[in-house]
C-alpha cells in the first residue's frame, strides 16, 4: 500500500503519522508551526488546553523507552486527552493474543488514538492498515526504520536556534547504519531543503546505500566537520549490532568521539545536538554535551510540544464543506 | 469606542488595564484602541484554536499564533477586544484561555460590531457598530491597514 496514502486521509490532511518519507514541506512546517504555539502552553498557569478532551490514547510500547513514552503522555494530558499505558510484557500478547487481536480489543473499548513503538520496522504500519476509521496512529519508532517524532523534535530545535534551513550545512555522526533516527531526519532535512546533508562515521556503520538519500558520506570526522551549521551525534545502538562493527569504544572516540578540538572545525556558531540517552566518553565528550553550543537539552524541552501538533493534526477531522468562521 | 472605554474604566476606578486582543481582527481593534488609550502596559495577544469548541469538526486553524500575554494576569483588570461578536462562542473560548493563564480581577468585552446570532449568553460592555445580518451573511474585517468591514455571503454550513 502507498505509504503516503496510508498517512493522509480524503482531504489529504494527516490522519496517521508513521514516517516523514513522502509527506510534503508544507505539512513539516505546518507541524513546526503549531508546535510553536504548543510550546507557549507551557507559560500558562495551566498546563493543558482542551483540544482533545474526551479522546482516549493509547501508549502501545513493544520496546522499552521511558523518555519517549513520558513525553508523548504529557503531550496527551497537556491536549487533555487520557491515557493508557499499556505494558506490552506484561499484557495479552505474552498469553498468546496476536496484535491484531489486541488492537481490536482496545479499539472496542473506543480508544482514538495508538502511539506505537516496536522492535520490528513496520509494526506502525501494520497496525494504522488495520485501524478503524477514526483511529489515528502515531510511530514513536519502528525498529531500523523510522522515528518520525524525534525527528520533528530535532527540526523545531534547529529552526529554533537557526532560522531558515535553506542555508544549513548538517552532519549527522555516528552509527548510521542501525538509526531510525538519522533515516527520519535525513527525510525531514531534505524535506525542509537544507543545503547539504553529511552522514559521518566508520564503514561499518553507514549504510553502503547512503548516498541513495542525497548525502555526502565521510569517513574522516575532521574532514566532515568543516563549515558546518548543526552537528548532530547518534547514539551507538549496541543493542541493534548484531556482530562486530567496532574495534573498541575508546578507538571509537578516538576518531567520531566529538571534543572540543573537533568541534573548532565546524562554523563558530554550530549547533550540537543528540537524541540522547547520550553516553559520555563514547560519541561525545562531557565538555561539549554541557557546553555552550549543546542544545541538548533544548530538544528534550521541545519534544512535548513538537508531540502535541503532531497528535492534534492527526486528530483532526475536517468536513467537506469547512465550516464557517467562529464568532 | 476609546471615549466609551476610557468612561466605563474610570467610572470603575481602573487605572492600569491589561488589554489582550483577539486574532486576526481583535488584535488590529486593540492596537489602536491600546494607542488612543495610552495603556502602559503592553498589549496582549490571544489565539483562541485550541480552545475552540468545533476542532472535532473544523480541524485546527491553519496558522495558529502564540498567545503572548505580556504579564501575569493574575488579579488585574482586563479588556478584551473582538472585531465582530457574533454567536459569542469565540469569546467563552478566550475567557477559557485567559483563565488558563490565572484569575483577572474583572473582564470587560470591546467589540467593533455586535450582530445577531447570539448562541451563548454573552455580551458586550463597549460596541463600536450594531448591525443586523442575516444568519447566512458573515461580516469581515480586512486589514490591518487601512481597516475595512465587508459583507459577505456564506455558503458554509451553520456549526
Amino acid at each position: 500500500m502507498d505509504k503516503r496514502n496510508l498517512q493522509l486521509d480524503d482531504n489529504g490532511q494527516l490522519r496517521h503519522f508513521l514516517t516523514i518519507e513522502g509527506l510534503k514541506r508544507q505539512l513539516l512546517i505546518d507541524i513546526l508551526d503549531a508546535a510553536e504555539s504548543f510550546s507557549s502552553v507551557t507559560e500558562q498557569t495551566v498546563k493543558k488546553v482542551p483540544l482533545l478532551r474526551g479522546k482516549t490514547i493509547v501508549n502501545l510500547f513493544f520496546e522499552a523507552s521511558t523518555r519517549t513514552r513520558t513525553t508523548f503522555e504529557l503531550a496527551a494530558k497537556r491536549l487533555s486527552a487520557d491515557v493508557l499505558n499499556i505494558n506490552i510484557n506484561a499484557s495479552a500478547t505474552s498469553k498468546g493474543e496476536t496484535l491484531l487481536d489486541t488492537q481490536r480489543n482496545l479499539e472496542a473499548m473506543h480508544c482514538d488514538m495508538f502511539v506505537v513503538r516496536h522492535a520490528v520496522s513496520g509494526a506502525a504500519h501494520f497496525i494504522a492498515r488495520h485501524a478503524a476509521a477514526h483511529v489515528s496512529v502515531i510511530n514513536a519508532g519502528d525498529g531500523r526504520h523510522a522515528h518520525p517524532t524525534q525527528a520533528m523534535l530535532d527540526m523545531f530545535t534547529i529552526r529554533h536556534h537557526k532560522g531558515d534551513f535553506h542555508r544549513l550545512r548538517v552532519a549527522i555522526v555516528g552509527d548510521i547504519l542501525h538509526s531510525r533516527v538519522a533515516r527520519s531526519q535525513i527525510h525531514a532535512l531534505s524535506t525542509l531543503g537544507v543545503e547539504e546533508i553529511r552522514v559521518i562515521g566508520p564503514k561499518t556503520l553507514i549504510p553502503p546505500e547512503a548516498h541513495t538519500l542525497g548525502v555526502h558520506v565521510h569517513h574522516d570526522l575532521r574532514a566532515g566537520l568543516r563549515d558546518i551549521d548543526v552537528v548532530i551525534m547518534l547514539r551507538l545502538q549496541h543493542e541493534r549490532m548484531l556482530g562486530a562493527f567496532l574495534p573498541s569504544e575508546h578507538e571509537y572516540f578516538q576518531l567520531y568521539g566529538l571534543t572540543e578540538a573537533k568541534l573548532e572545525l565546524a562554523k563558530p556558531d554550530a549547533i550540537i545536538m543528540h537524541p540522547g540517552p547520550i553516553n559520555r566518553g563514547v560519541e561525545i565528550d562531557s565538555a561539549v554535551a554541557d557546553g555552550p553550543q549543546s542544545v541538548i537539552l533544548n530538544q528534550v524541552a521541545h519534544g512535548t510540544a513538537v508531540r502535541m501538533a503532531i497528535m492534534a493534526k492527526a486528530m483532526q477531522r475536517l468536513p467537506s464543506p469547512p465550516a464557517r468562521e467562529l464568532h | 469606542m476609546a471615549a466609551a472605554l476610557r468612561t466605563l474604566l474610570d467610572g470603575q476606578d481602573i487605572a492600569d488595564p491589561v488589554m489582550v486582543g483577539i486574532y486576526t481582527g481583535g488584535v488590529w481593534i486593540a492596537q489602536r484602541l491600546h494607542q488612543l488609550l495610552r495603556l502602559e502596559c503592553p498589549l496582549g495577544t490571544l489565539d483562541i484554536s485550541f480552545y475552540r469548541d468545533d476542532f472535532t469538526r473544523v480541524g485546527m486553524n491553519p496558522q495558529v499564533r502564540p498567545s503572548l500575554l505580556p504579564v501575569n494576569i493574575e488579579g488585574r483588570h482586563i479588556i478584551l477586544v473582538d472585531d465582530v461578536l457574533n454567536t459569542g462562542r469565540t469569546i467563552r473560548a478566550a475567557l477559557n484561555e485567559l483563565f488558563d493563564y490565572g484569575r483577572p480581577a474583572s473582564i470587560l468585552l470591546a467589540v467593533l460590531v455586535e450582530r445577531g446570532g447570539r448562541e451563548l449568553p454573552i455580551q458586550a460592555d463597549v460596541v463600536g457598530t450594531r448591525v443586523k445580518v442575516a444568519r447566512d451573511q458573515h461580516i469581515k474585517l480586512h486589514g490591518p491597514a487601512p481597516l475595512r468591514l465587508s459583507l459577505v455571503e456564506s455558503a458554509r454550513p451553520k456549526v
